[in-house]
């Protein structure tokens, strides 16, 4: 009971990681309808940048930790904004009017460029990622550990996308997103900056994938180059699993996933962890393509 | 006629095979290991070709088929004993390359079925998810040596089979693709809901492509196993696939030749760059994108006429 208890807080922790990943993914499609592949390595990408910029911080507060995490989670999601920026700016904007496959194969040119220029940039073995939250046990009773990480984490990933939520639903430029995500060439006739609004989408989704990789890198602190692909696609499945396009569907996608890669790699065989992910999305788009709470399109003529 | 045609010209490719293997010790034997790399991912391209290029089936997977069938025809050579006699080498081998084949079909139907329901960019990420968890699997499977890999496969591959299994898949794809039945093919890739209105069932198309091409990746998967007598799970990641998949994109998505010419340019090029061999992912990546931007129907692919053009704009 004790073990499936503490299963439970690991799987929550890691699930809010890959719900938050997820919320990129699936805002991005909404407005654009195409799978941004590179997603992952603009994750992996926040974490270098939390690599590098946290000592600094750290010995620029003087050793404050609490003072130190949230200056580096914002240089992080500013950084990591931009980033997305200028992807979309360079590599998904010339080819908004292509087919579909072109900007698929495109996004995953620029998965493997990041990838892999990151290998050349930053070296392709792995580096030690600082302790940005001060860990202790908050719980600890004779089989269940609590530690400040999970707490921080799942709070953390509580607070942005409560953040998240106000945006899209409670500003101007979230009803923009919305307009937009519904129907384009409508919005765009209603006077909405549709270039505009795909950028804003594109912050929001990287400044979230920052934020996942600073709270990825407290939990697993081995950072690598190539960190953003497995993340990345189990949060993929995550929100295909909630339905591809809807916030809330992305937000319990990830848990799901993240509660039951933790109990596979706890009860079964840690070995499966990487693959669980991609049967469940077999199954899922097997018997229920559209996801929990997405709904379903009709191909028309 | 054209299939007279064609079966003079595979019998008169393996002839030649068979000639130019009786000067395989004349041979460099690093010139010899380029060649047979160039044939095999001749097959592995134009296999891939046939799902991505012809059918429209974005897949991702490629490397997971090559897997079934290295491993499949690994344990059928493994288990037969070799007698000195070449003919019986002959017939097992040919039996292992078979099988393996045949078994990489069947996972490619399996693949195919589920994929019938998803377009573009979901098929794209379920077939890279399907070679994943081929490989998670293997990594698993004690009998298969699990990541420590498969040691003491026979040395059977040369020129003569590599190139004749080249001859072959040129051959049928470049017939299936000029025969009527092809043509269906290409209608289910430019549109297939009105493919469908024709009367052409996409999902026999869909899933015809998948099984042959999975049988040709099997197929070189066999081969490659039995030329580098030793593999293990890691060869068969995504990123192989992903070379797979670059190589159909710069010869151009349903171009025969182009495909073929870009296969043998990214086995070549990466030898003669060697030295600066960790840039090769990165310029890969950037050729990628950059062609997806300004060429998007392949390099070596004449680009439409205006005429063309305006008759496709109007057709839209």
């Amino acid at each position: 009971m004790s073990e499936f208890l503490q299963q439970v807080i690991n799987g929550i922790s890691l699930g809010s990681i890959y719900a938050l990943i997820a919320l990129g993914y699936t805002m991005i499609y909404g407005i654009l309808r195409f799978i941004n592949f590179a997603h992952g390595d603009v994750f992996m990408v926040g974490a270098f940048i939390g690599y590098f910029v946290a000592p600094h911080v750290i010995s620029l507060t003087g050793g404050s930790l609490w003072i130190a995490a949230p200056i580096v989670l914002i240089v992080t999601m500013v950084g990591c904004s931009a980033l997305g920026v200028t992807i979309e700016k360079l590599a998904y904007r010339p080819l908004r009017s292509r087919p579909k496959l072109t900007v698929l194969i495109t996004a995953i040119g620029v998965s493997f460029f990041l990838e892999y220029g990151g290998q050349l940039v930053f070296g392709p073995d792995p580096k030690l990622f600082p302790t940005l939250i001060p860990s202790s046990s908050l719980i600890n009773t004779q089989h269940v550990v609590i530690g400040t990480n999970s707490i921080v984490v799942i709070l953390t990933a509580i607070v942005l996308m409560l953040l998240l939520r106000f945006i899209v639903y409670n500003t101007k430029m979230g009803t923009a997103m919305r307009a937009v995500s519904f129907d384009h060439r409508v919005a765009s006739l209603m006077g909405i900056n549709i270039d505009s609004v795909i950028s804003f989408t594109f912050v929001l989704g990287s400044g979230l994938a920052a934020a996942a990789s600073l709270l990825y890198a407290s939990v697993y602190p081995s950072i690598n180059p190539l960190m953003g692909i497995f993340p990345g696609l189990k949060a993929f499945v995550a929100a295909v699993l909630g339905g591809i396009g809807n916030l809330a569907g992305a937000a319990l996608g990830g848990l799901i996933i993240g509660i039951t890669e933790t109990f596979v790699s706890g009860y079964i065989s840690s070995s499966y962890r990487d693959a669980i992910a991609f049967a469940i999305l077999i199954l899922i788009l097997l018997f229920k393509p559209s996801g929990i709470l997405g709904r379903h399109d009709r191909d028309k003529v | 006629m054209r299939l007279h045609k064609s079966g003079l010209m595979l019998i008169a490719a393996i002839v030649t095979g068979f000639a130019i293997s009786r000067f395989e010790h004349l041979i460099n034997p690093y010139y010899y290991q380029v060649l047979i790399y160039i044939g095999i991912n001749i097959i592995l391209a134009s296999s891939l070709n046939l799902i991505n290029g012809f059918a429209g089936q974005f897949s991702l997977g490629h490397a997971g088929f090559m897997a079934v069938g290295a491993y499949t025809s690994a344990v059928v050579t493994s288990q037969l004993h070799f007698a000195s006699s070449s003919m019986l080498n002959t017939a097992a081998f040919s039996l292992a390359l078979l099988l393996g084949g045949i078994v990489a079909a069947i996972f490619g139907l399996l693949v195919g079925i589920p994929s019938l329901r998803l377009k573009g960019d979901y098929l794209a990420i379920t077939t890279l998810g399907f070679g994943e968890i081929i490989r998670v699997i293997v990594q698993n499977l004690d009998f298969l040596g699990g990541a420590r890999g498969f040691t003491g496969i026979p040395k059977l591959t040369n020129f003569v089979w590599v190139f004749s299994t080249v001859a072959i898949v040129i051959l049928l794809v470049s017939n299936l693709i000029n025969s009527t039945y092809g043509k269906s093919f290409l209608a289910v890739r430019d549109d297939e809901l009105a493919a469908e209105t024709i009367g052409i069932s996409s999902t026999r198309v869909k899933v015809i492509a998948f099984v042959t091409g999975a049988f040709f990746a099997g197929v070189a998967g066999a081969l490659y196993a039995h030329f580098v007598t030793y593999i293990n799970p890691a060869q068969f990641s995504f990123l192989k696939s992903f070379e797979i998949v670059v190589m159909v994109i710069i010869g151009g998505m349903g171009s025969i030749f182009g495909v073929i010419l870009s296969a043998i340019l990214l086995t070549i090029l990466p030898e003669m760059l060697r030295s600066v061999a960790q840039y090769r992912m990165v310029v890969y990546s950037l050729l990628l994108i950059v062609i997806m931007i300004t060429r998007p129907r392949g390099l070596f692919v004449r680009t439409r006429t205006a005429k063309q053009s305006v008759a496709l704009k109007t057709l839209r």
